[in-house]
């Protein structure tokens, strides 16, 4: 009998080899959407599946959650980067055996995501997520400019710091552990400790967490650790940005979480919630502020994205069914939104042949219906209403008020800023006389616009039954 | 029993000694000396642990250091340091003394950390985390204070090698051989890249043609 979460594993990672040896860049392409077609498709029925607690994998609530976005919006950059792809080619920028390597690691990449979702053993989970960053390193590298180059070695570099702080932490979590639950597999899986966090010595579980912040922090892009995050997302293809912003950084959020389940077992340990709020408000501000400095557009997204994930750690940290249902509801709006001004800013690179804002002016005169649709997306993410992110942000900062009003503002001056500095570049990239050439873009905007439809949705009427769903995780998080 | 901690403590303290001379090497050529000595002396210190703790698995783990770490990698690198005349020289962010005297304060810090917290379990995994740990920062103080890329590169080894050596010290912690291989793989992957990264800042290209010239130059 096969199960869906193993779908979800195996598939990416069998398409993996398959794409490796298929020749042909178009045809590597179509496989590599049928692929993360059928990804998504096994994520549906997990969705709809029974829960399951095994001794390597979990299912429940909480993870799939994680687990519909990822495979969701892994589907549609695929979509995406199979008619954006093709026109690196055209540029030169890339060669058709590197493409055909491109698509392996994208698979082999969503294959480990959903691999450290999935996982019950902390020990797989910390795998699943590194075999992610690295590929991720290598694909940020993936068009040699000495830029990209210098980009994946600054990333190589900040993540193996975050790769050994977190294997230390996971070492930890096996020794508080190991008294209660014995030797060997039973100390290494998540339910089995969550179960048992009451009995654990709290000084272990203290200093493991703290490790475990820092290591799966630097992942998520917590400020002061987030230097890697924006020459990341500059540097690589257009759809990896997309990935790592959309996906990447939440499977990090989600290692994390799982473990302050753990740590919130046990009453005498350190309480994860005042650290992450400090945090996230730091990561938030700072981001915020930083919005303002940026001269690439890929940059510019990538601090919104620091910013978003301070957010969603501030509301994680705050704690409750109500803050964790908000900050579960903010991932996943943020995950659709800004893989969808990915999508944008990858139409745009291309219309324009640059991604230095300076370049990019104009904009409705060029490409109107392109315009339209950045427009859109950036007032989305921005936290503007009708769209889902709004809803999202309002019910964090509500939860806040309603619980410590003062603590309210500091979220909400950096959301301030932050709109600010969007609105600025946006009102720069979309008006003013056009510079530069004007490309035709070739590339499909059916993925764009339908993160945005689903965004619109979202924000104007979210079903009952998802509701219910997210109420669930929520209560899981504790 | 206790001679067997007691054993193991001794090679560890090996591992950190080596850390603090590989702070203070001049030259590219002994870093790689010195790093070979502490991977080997990990590769004892995890086969110490298989005959002990009774893990024959463990036996892989201790072979692969020994082999590719002991020997092919560092082989490798000064191959590569060789081949393409890069600097011979360590380049130095901070100097000698104010490395080490850092890397003093670091071992002690974790040191602090660990005989405070892990207080009433097992002395004896933790006294070998302490150590495994200040082995871990020191890898990152050598990536933080070398610029070469090759030194980060043993940086971060260095690291790596104190994360094994801390769990082999969790006594039957699972995936820890799987780890290794894993690891492993990953750096010889990483020495590849630094040795393309290199050819490109060298000939400002990656083309084979361009290497073939400079071995025509040679001969």
């Amino acid at each position: 009998m096969i199960h869906a979460y193993q779908v979800v594993v195996a598939a990416p990672y069998i398409a993996a080899l398959v794409l490796l040896v298929i020749p042909g860049y178009r045809l590597g392409a179509i496989a590599n959407v049928a692929a993360s077609g059928l990804t998504f498709g096994a994520g549906l029925w997990l969705v709809v599946s029974e829960r399951s607690v095994g001794d390597y994998a979990i299912v429940d609530e909480f993870n799939i959650v994680f687990i519909g976005i990822n495979t969701l919006v892994g589907f549609t950059t695929a979509l995406f980067s199979a008619s954006y792809i093709g026109h690196e080619i055209e540029t030169g920028r890339l060669t058709p055996n590197l493409l055909r390597f491109y698509h392996a690691m994208f698979q082999a990449m969503m294959g480990s995501m959903n691999l450290a979702l999935v996982a019950n053993n902390i020990g797989l989970m910390w795998v699943g997520l590194e075999l992610a960053t690295l590929i991720t390193v290598v694909m940020v590298g993936l068009y040699r400019t000495p830029q990209a180059i210098e980009a994946a070695w600054k990333y190589f570099i900040l993540a193996s710091v975050g790769i050994s702080l977190a294997f230390f932490g996971t070492i930890l979590i096996y020794l508080a552990g190991q008294p209660v639950l014995g030797e060997g597999v039973p100390a290494m899986t998540w339910s089995l400790l969550q179960e048992a966090a009451s009995q654990m010595d709290p000084a272990i579980l203290d200093l493991a967490f703290i490790f475990l912040l820092i290591g799966y922090g630097t992942k998520v892009g917590l400020a002061p650790l987030h230097a890697w995050l924006p020459d990341a997302h500059a540097e690589g293809p257009t759809p990896i940005s997309a990935v790592l912003s959309g996906l990447l950084l939440n499977v990090a959020l989600y290692a994390l979480l799982r473990f302050k389940m753990i740590i919130a077992g046990q009453p005498a340990a350190l309480d994860p919630g005042p650290v992450m709020i400090s945090m996230g408000l730091v990561s938030l501000i700072f981001a915020a502020f930083m919005l303002y400095q940026r001269r690439d557009i890929k940059r510019l997204f990538a601090y919104s994205s620091i910013e978003h994930m301070g957010l969603m750690v501030f509301a994680f940290g705050m704690g409750g069914p109500l803050a964790n249902f908000a900050g579960l509801l903010h991932m996943a709006m943020h995950s659709l939104t800004k893989s969808g001004i990915f999508f944008a800013v990858g139409h745009i690179a291309q219309a324009k042949g640059s991604q230095r804002i300076a370049d990019i002016k104009g904009l409705s005169v060029t490409h109107p219906r392109l315009a339209v649709a950045f427009a859109l997306a950036v007032l989305a993410i921005s936290g503007l209403p009708p769209f889902g992110v709004f809803t999202s942000e309002f019910l964090i900062l509500t939860t806040t008020f309603a619980r410590d009003p003062w603590l309210a503002l500091l979220p909400a001056f950096g959301l301030l800023i932050g709109f600010g500095a969007l609105l600025m570049r946006l009102q720069d990239t979309i008006f003013g006389e056009p510079v530069g050439p004007a490309h035709r873009v070739d590339a499909s905007s059916v993925p764009m616009v339908l993160h945005l439809l689903l965004v619109l949705i979202a924000g104007l009427y979210l079903p009952p039954a998802l509701i219910g769903w997210f109420q669930r995780a929520a209560e899981l998080l504790g | 029993m206790n001679q067997a901690y007691e054993i193991s403590h001794l090679l560890a303290g090996v591992m950190l000694v080596t850390s603090f001379a590989l702070l203070y090497q001049q030259r590219v050529a002994a870093v790689l000396n010195t790093f070979a000595a502490q991977s080997i002396a990990l590769a004892l210190a995890v086969a110490w642990a298989a005959w002990s703790q009774d893990r024959p698995d463990l036996f892989i783990t201790a072979l692969i250091a020994l082999t590719l770490k002991g020997i092919v990698i560092p082989v490798a690198l000064r191959r590569t340091v060789a081949r393409l005349g890069i600097h011979r020289e360590v380049e130095k962010v901070v100097g000698v003394g104010v490395a080490l005297m850092v890397g003093l304060a670091l071992t002690g810090l974790a040191q602090a950390l660990l005989f405070r917290v892990t207080h009433g379990t097992a002395s004896h995994a933790r006294e070998e985390l302490a150590l495994a740990l200040a082995i871990i920062l020191m890898g990152f103080l050598m990536m933080i204070v070398r610029r070469n890329a090759v030194t980060q590169i043993v940086g971060f080894m260095s690291m790596e090698n104190g994360l094994i050596l801390a769990a082999t010290g969790a006594r039957g912690m699972p995936l820890v051989v799987e780890v290794s291989v894993a690891f492993s793989v990953l750096i010889a992957l990483f020495v590849f890249a630094v040795f393309v990264f290199r050819i490109r800042e060298r000939f400002d290209t990656i083309d084979i043609e361009a290497l073939d010239r400079m071995r025509g130059d040679r001969r």
